[in-house]
């Protein structure tokens, strides 16, 4: 008996998230969408999800659909699990996360073929691979299975748009200066072209990813000094 | 037998794992800090790719294809499973996972501590699972070749982690610039290495 009466609160603060006192966008809830954007970037400070970013860049759509795929598995599971955050048993939790994002990205991945298919098919397999993204499963390790499900929201989203972030960023540097276009359209005019400028090839290659986010954390930890590692 | 050769120096090499399309990053940053848990998770990482990728290519031919449950009944032609692929791969890498966890934490508990945390986590580690998708984008035509493929990947995973983290362990001693140190470096350097590994690209086999 007093053990049902112990539940029965507990099954409401599932669904009424925040304490009332606090309101929706607090100051540490705000905290929760804007740090992932630069001091605790999943991708150049937490090293999580690097494999698409650097896969995925070479143009500025199939980053940003990427990016938005990312931010709706991100966003959905992140609630899921935090939902069911009380009812998973420690041991099988990573088979059940398993699940539950490759649930969503199964979602995703249908919807894209459905409504944009040169795009779900220059993306390829990395629509797949959102499933073993460790930005997604991280996060739920790390926030969802402890945290209310309207702060997991939160927090997936804003990884995510850190995410987006460093994607967006080097995907308009590697279709810029590869192929002097943005979203597929010219940008760098004729007349520069006659000048005798050519478009470095070598950026559309994968290794130029990986060196455009290596100078990309440069820049960043040299404006924020607090990051940088002892060795 | 010249076939699976080429498939697999080509998986290896000039379709290397990391260098090529920088499948298993995180992994590939966390764990190259020194030579000795590196050489220990690529070595789980062939051997999970190794058995996943032919039970993989197994159950797409045999299960999810459009029209593979035509050996159950002449009737089942028209089905099309292969909008659950994902799940059924994930699960099946998963559970093989959990499999070699025990295997490693029963014959070398030294190495089971060493890698810590990484064990579990070669479930989420992208190698894997895109070892799995990009078989079932190549069509190969038997089991053989499919875990050829598979055996291959791993290798060149290998020898990617254990070229950075032998790198890592002198890199050390130099004077890197302070916002570079750690993480940006290695970036560069593993750019710089994927440069070099594509000069094998013009090699046609």
């Amino acid at each position: 008996m007093a053990e049902k009466k112990g539940s029965i609160p507990e099954k409401t603060t599932l669904l009424f998230i925040n304490k009332e006192s606090e309101p929706l966008f607090s100051k540490k809830n705000r905290g929760l969408l804007t740090d992932p954007m630069d001091d605790n970037n999943p991708i150049t400070v937490q090293v999580l999800g690097i494999c698409s970013a650097l896969a995925i860049t070479v143009q500025l759509k199939p980053a940003i659909v990427m990016s938005l795929s990312v931010m709706a598995v991100m966003g959905a599971s992140n609630v899921i699990i935090s939902i069911l955050r009380n009812l998973i048993p420690n041991r099988i939790r990573i088979i059940v996360q398993l699940v539950v994002v490759a649930a969503m990205v199964i979602l995703v991945d249908q919807i894209l073929r459905a409504y944009a298919y040169d795009v779900s098919k220059e993306l390829s397999i990395f629509i797949g691979l959102i499933i073993t993204n460790c930005i997604v499963m991280g996060r739920l390790e790390a926030f969802a299975l402890g945290n209310g499900v309207w702060k997991s929201f939160l927090d997936g989203i804003g990884n995510a748009a850190g995410y987006a972030f460093i994607l967006i960023v080097v995907a308009f540097f590697r279709e810029l200066l590869g192929s002097g276009k943005l979203f597929g359209f010219q940008v760098i005019p004729d007349f520069i072209y006659d000048m005798g400028y050519v478009n470095n090839g070598l950026m559309l290659l994968s290794p130029m990813a990986l060196i455009t986010v290596g100078i990309f954390i440069w820049i960043q930890r040299s404006r924020n000094r607090k990051l940088i590692e002892k060795n | 037998m010249e076939g699976y050769l080429n498939l697999f120096i080509k998986s290896i090499f000039i379709e290397n794992m990391i260098f090529a399309y920088f499948l298993g990053m995180c992994s590939y940053l966390a764990v190259s800090k020194t030579v000795k848990t590196a050489v220990g998770l690529g070595f789980a990482v062939i051997f999970v790719l190794s058995i996943t990728v032919p039970i993989n290519f197994l159950l797409d031919t045999y299960l999810l294809r459009p029209g593979a449950l035509q050996w159950l009944d002449a009737s089942y032609a028209e089905i099309d499973l292969s909008f659950l692929s994902f799940i059924m791969f994930i699960a099946v890498i998963a559970s093989m996972v959990q499999l070699v966890e025990m295997i490693v934490e029963k014959f070398a508990p030294a190495l089971y501590g060493a890698l810590g945390i990484f064990l579990p986590l070669i479930a989420v580690n992208c190698a894997i699972l895109g070892g799995s998708l990009f078989m079932q984008q190549k069509d190969f035509s038997g089991v053989t070749e499919s875990a050829v493929y598979g055996f291959g990947s791993g290798i060149g995973w290998l020898l990617a982690i254990l070229a950075i983290a032998a790198i890592r362990e002198k890199i050390i001693y130099s004077n890197v610039p302070a916002p570079l140190r750690g993480l940006g470096i290695t970036f560069i350097i593993t750019g710089l290495m994927a440069l070099g590994f594509m000069s094998f690209m013009g090699i046609k086999l």
